[in-house]
């Protein structure tokens, strides 16, 4: 089992496909806001752009432990699986993840969580994502 | 709109403040895009007024399925152009297209003229007219910072902005988008001037459900596969545009120092590997394409003593190289990019700014004006001069450049030296004296770029050169963009998105299409257009092309003034017989 980490941020050119692709595989819709990664830029020329995603948290993890019903299922190799049937739309999740990575799906009424699926690598055409064993964190 | 059969359409009214949201049924019959801006303009222009009347649109529209696939990433613009009197049309990528369509709109239409200085935030539903007294004046970079910082929707939302000289309404003042992208051609920045329009931003959160996701992404996948793994894009991403420095270069079809040479000794200075060596630190896409042609140079400048330095980041591409390089004999690519910058701080069409002033620099060299009036010792690989020229364009400094910021046509008629004013029926040319075909194409061209019919293009493709093969490949290459245009396609996909792939896509989505209604779709855009021109009194005959065409020798040669006149009566007689066709 694989994670999602963003790596080689320094490599985006903003194209958003990875947003592009999240939305339409996971929650099929056209929306970039359906996405479980989001792509942030300060702006102008030199702004930075940052993924914003799940960073799959081992052993304590934040929004599964603030999720009343059990909705958040940690997943082995970090992260948590949402499971829909489970999740009544309280949104701490939203407000427990440091890294503002869970946006809150005002039509379904439930969260929008990575899954680490990996399509995102896969239609990242700039190298800057990767699907990773473990812990290991190479710049 | 996806999945709906209605055009949605936003007027705005910066006169009155009325804000209407019309849902169209009667434009579909168009994928949107230039299509449906066309018939907006049609229907809103005011063809007695004088371009620049408070009445005239500006028309701003996106396609059917803007956002959703690779490279379908551009808005355009329609108005009437302030620098030819006629049809406006220019493309811009960034953000643009698919805040439009997450806003919900597939055109937008704003006439009047804000009582006061202003700008328009579009957050979906909620359309605001707001006060820009506080930001006019200043640079287009800057106001893009303020506007950053005050607007919400940080992420996903575009900014389109002008600088000191659209509000100074030169007449080819461009429109900045997303910092890195513009409306460059033709002076929609004046039009925004002349509606005390600063700026605007669009966002929102529409979202839209897919319909068939199997299939759509299915497609989807096809044409990224193709972008990504085949060799179609990669000149776009690798040296990007500037690649055709030293090709058109060695073709002998660079203009230089005014066009009164064809070839720049320092071509090889100034080349797309040039650029990389010194300059590039970036590379950056338009939302929802993955190939990233944006290239970003940066170059290094003290402003004061001390050792204080600035870096300044420009975003260059082939077209500014020629206009703000060969063509003012300029070889250093700092300095290309350090007039990048003064024409992006005041907000100047980058084509039109490097032409006109190359035409001062003759002009000075050949007595037609003097240095009283120019301000400046002009002469060509002047760099600091022509920095200082520029802020004077875009300020409208005194009578010399008020009248060289009407166009390059306006200031040779009124100096004399309209034998060398680089311009086609108004419009200051693009980098290509490739010969017939792109002087043909830029004379009958809907809005007199190498991008209606890549006359350039038929130009190279053409072994022996026949005139009527090469009439025959400009009149069908301007059909066919209309339809990409109608989709807003990025025109550097037009070889990936053919009319097999775009069928595909449009199906995907619900959009059963065939390929005679694509062929019928371009020829209705193109009947459409040339109405329009007709209204505008527009007759590609009555052009006066200026003698410097035909003393510098092109790609095929000297070209001889009465073939291009042939040329030219042929494919108007060629647009008579489409517009006959399409009023039956």
């Amino acid at each position: 089992m694989k994670v999602l980490k963003a790596m080689k941020m320094n490599r985006c050119i903003g194209c958003l496909s990875c947003m592009i692709t999240c939305a339409s595989v996971n929650q099929q819709d056209h929306s970039i806001l359906k996405s479980a990664i989001r792509i942030k830029t300060s702006g102008g020329l030199t702004g930075k752009f940052i993924a914003i995603v799940c960073q799959a948290c081992q052993g304590d993890v934040p929004c599964a432990e603030v999720c009343p019903t059990g909705a958040l299922v940690r997943r082995q190799a970090g992260g948590v699986l949402l499971d829909k049937e489970n999740c009544i739309g309280c949104q701490r999740c939203v407000a427990a993840c440091t890294v503002d990575a869970i946006s809150f799906d005002l039509e379904t009424k439930k969260p929008i969580v990575c899954k680490h699926c990996g399509v995102c690598v896969r239609y990242c055409p700039h190298g800057c994502l990767e699907l990773t064993e473990g812990e290991q964190y190479v710049i | 709109m996806l999945y709906e059969n209605v055009i949605t359409v936003l007027y705005i009214d910066l006169a009155t403040g009325k804000i209407e949201i019309r849902r169209r049924t009667d434009l579909t019959e168009f994928l949107g895009g230039v299509g449906v801006a066309s018939k907006l303009l049609e229907e809103t222009m005011r063809p007695e007024l004088p371009p620049l009347a408070p009445e005239q649109p500006i028309v701003l529209a996106i396609g059917a399925i803007s956002g959703i696939y690779p490279l379908i990433t551009k808005t355009v613009a329609m108005f009437i152009s302030p620098l030819t009197g006629e049809l406006g049309e220019s493309y811009a990528g960034g953000r643009l297209a698919l805040t439009l369509s997450m806003a919900g709109y597939d055109a937008i239409v704003i006439r009047g003229q804000a009582p006061r200085p202003s700008y328009i935030s579009i957050n979906g539903g909620n359309i605001e007219i707001k006060d820009a007294r506080a930001i006019w004046g200043m640079d287009s970079d800057i106001v893009g910072q303020f506007i950053r910082d005050h607007e919400i929707g940080s992420g996903k939302r575009s900014i389109l902005r002008i600088g000191p000289a659209g509000e100074n309404k030169v007449k080819f003042a461009s429109v900045c988008v997303d910092t890195y992208r513009h409306f460059g051609r033709l002076g929609l920045g004046a039009v925004m001037g002349s509606k005390n329009l600063k700026a605007m931003v669009v966002t929102g959160d529409k979202t839209t459900k897919i319909q068939d996701p199997k299939d759509y992404f299915r497609v989807y996948r096809s044409i990224f596969k193709s972008v990504t793994e085949t060799d179609l894009m990669s000149k776009y991403h690798d040296l990007g545009t500037s690649i055709n420095v030293e090709v058109i270069n060695e073709l002998g079809a660079l203009p230089t120092k005014n066009l009164m040479e064809n070839r720049f000794e320092a071509a090889d200075q100034i080349s797309g590997e040039a650029f990389v060596k010194n300059n590039l630190v970036r590379k950056m896409a338009c939302t929802g394409c993955p190939v990233g042609c944006i290239h970003i140079g940066q170059f290094r400048r003290v402003f004061d003593e001390g050792y204080d330095y600035e870096s300044v980041s420009v975003a260059y591409d082939y077209e500014l190289i020629y206009a703000l390089g060969s063509l003012l004999g300029i070889s250093k690519t700092d300095e290309i990019l350090q007039l990048i910058e003064a024409v992006e701080k005041t907000g100047l069409d980058a084509i039109s700014t490097g032409v006109s002033l190359a035409w001062a620099t003759e002009g000075l060299l050949k007595g037609i004006v003097t240095e009283a009036e120019t301000l400046l010792p002009l002469a060509f690989g002047d760099t600091k001069h022509y920095y200082q020229a520029i802020i004077y364009l875009g300020n409208c400094e005194n009578d010399f450049y008020r009248t060289l910021g009407e166009g390059t046509r306006s200031a040779g008629v009124k100096y004399g030296g309209e034998e060398f004013a680089l311009q086609v029926a108004g419009n200051e040319i693009p980098g290509y004296h490739t010969g017939y075909g792109n002087l043909v194409g830029l004379t009958v061209g809907a809005r007199h770029s190498h991008l209606c019919n890549a006359g350039y293009a038929v130009d190279q493709s053409i072994k022996a050169f026949d005139e009527d093969k090469a009439v025959e490949a400009l009149f069908q290459e301007e059909l066919e963009r209309g339809i990409l245009n109608s989709l807003v396609i990025c025109l550097f996909a037009r070889k990936m998105y053919n009319r097999e792939t775009v069928l595909k896509a449009l199906k995907a989505v619900g959009y059963a299409l065939t390929d005679d209604d694509l062929t019928t779709i371009g020829q209705k855009i193109f009947a459409t257009k040339l109405r329009i021109k007709e209204k505008l009194r527009f007759d590609p005959r009555q052009v006066k092309l200026p003698k410097r065409f035909f003393e510098t020798a092109s790609m095929q040669g000297k070209l001889n003034s009465l073939v291009v006149e042939r040329m030219i009566r042929k494919y108007v007689e060629k647009c008579s017989t489409l517009l006959t066709e399409s009023k039956m």
